[in-house]
């Protein structure tokens, strides 16, 4: 197929469209490489933007509302850039059923953030995840990585309070 | 179709069928007369199971099995209506109606809508949940077609008749749960759309008034989707 053969050109001279280059080319520009790419475009540019979703698109050939379908169907990509910190909370069957739904709360009244919202600084982010997969220990946070589980709601806002306090 | 064809005979309701090995439960209902309530479905696009209207009772099983993605085994017996289904059936309905805005009466497909007569068919009198009333914008750049969020059901017909049918993927579904919206390309205006073939296909399978053609009125947008079985055929004939 010829028109699969096509090179795409990068949107500018950014170093890092080679590495995203680079794994569509590993995986022979296949259109089943689409999620292997918009991993690698998160891991290089830490989101996923509006051109880098027409570069994948083109590159592999995927149709350009299927590119965006998967990009926004998965919480592993996201589409802005994230804070400095980046606080994720499970909002899944058992972490609900736990009390994760008074968190949110909390971050609506205490930060005023919604989730996928950063703050206008950019030095949080605040994400709610449909499930983390490890609900026998719910209710579950994520502080920049670290997997906190196991505490009731108040000692939740408590740890995330001292979390923020970090920076100061 | 090939010499050695395996049939399968089962039973729909009470009355003993046959199917082929490609038929589903829903075309072999069909076939015979039981006409069992989708809404996602169209004859000639690949089904999906997403509304789960046509789900049906087998006998040995606690699960409903939706009929429109389940093919036939020997000897099952097959139950398309009972009170269980009816609830069940009536609930999907009624959350259909409560997370959108469905107000038929200013609505273009009023009297020609697919949710509404499914809606009559199945006597749903009123809806018990809290309606959302979201406040989706309309997208009326496209020169001949609009869509109109606020009245689709997520059916995805749109996109895979522009999928499977027209071969241009233009239309897919964006986020998931309750955020799930039809985009367009890049989630763009439809009228920027590099890839829209303005065949207007998706208009014509859209089971309620989400799409369509612009300059109509309140129940003036009939569908016509005489063009789908024939497209199929043809379809089918260039594979061979």
């Amino acid at each position: 197929m010829l028109i699969a053969n096509r090179k795409i050109a990068p949107p500018d001279s950014d170093r890092r469209w080679k590495i995203v280059d680079a794994t569509m080319r590993k995986q022979g520009y296949s259109p089943t490489a689409l999620i292997e790419a918009l991993h690698t475009v998160q891991e290089a540019f830490g989101h996923v933007s509006g051109e880098a979703l027409e570069f994948v698109s083109e590159s592999l050939n995927v149709p350009p509302s299927k590119v965006y379908g998967v990009a926004t169907f998965y919480n592993l990509f996201n589409m802005v850039p994230l804070g400095e910190h980046v606080f994720s909370l499970c909002t899944g069957t058992a972490c609900y059923v736990k009390g994760s739904g008074e968190v949110l709360e909390f971050m609506k009244t205490e930060y005023g953030l919604e989730p996928g919202q950063t703050t206008l600084d950019g030095s949080l982010t605040f994400m709610a995840a449909r499930c983390v997969g490890a609900c026998g220990l719910a209710p579950v946070m994520i502080l920049d990585g670290e997997v906190v589980g196991r505490l009731s709601p108040d000692q939740m806002k408590e740890r995330i309070r001292e979390w923020m306090s970090h920076d100061e | 179709m090939s010499g050695n064809t395996t049939i399968k005979t089962f039973v729909i309701d009470g009355n003993p069928v046959s199917a082929t090995e490609s038929e589903t439960i829903l075309d072999v209902a069909r076939q015979n007369g039981v006409n069992i309530p989708t809404l996602c479905n169209m004859s000639g696009l690949t089904s999906t199971g997403q509304c789960r209207l046509c789900m049906v009772e087998i006998a040995g099983s606690n699960r409903l099995t939706p009929s429109c993605v389940t093919k036939p085994e020997e000897g099952m017996e097959v139950v398309t209506e009972s009170p269980r289904l009816l609830k069940y059936r009536q609930m999907i309905l009624e959350l259909l109606f409560s997370e959108r805005n469905h107000i038929c009466a200013v609505c273009v497909t009023n009297g020609n809508c697919e949710l509404q007569s499914m809606a009559q068919r199945l006597e749903v009198d009123h809806v018990r949940y809290e309606y959302l009333h979201p406040k989706f914008k309309v997208d009326g750049s496209h020169p001949k077609f609009e869509v109109d969020h606020n009245r689709c059901i997520l059916c995805g017909r749109c996109v895979r008749v522009c999928d499977e049918i027209e071969g241009a993927h233009t239309r897919d579904l964006r986020n998931r749960g309750i955020q799930t919206l039809v985009i367009t390309d890049f989630d763009g205006p439809w009228g920027e759309s590099k890839s829209c073939t303005s065949c207007g296909k998706c208009v014509h399978v859209c089971p309620t008034g989400a799409l369509a053609e612009k300059g109509k009125s309140v129940a003036e947008m009939a569908k016509r989707r005489q063009f789908l079985p024939y497209l199929v055929m043809r379809r089918k004939g260039a594979s061979k």
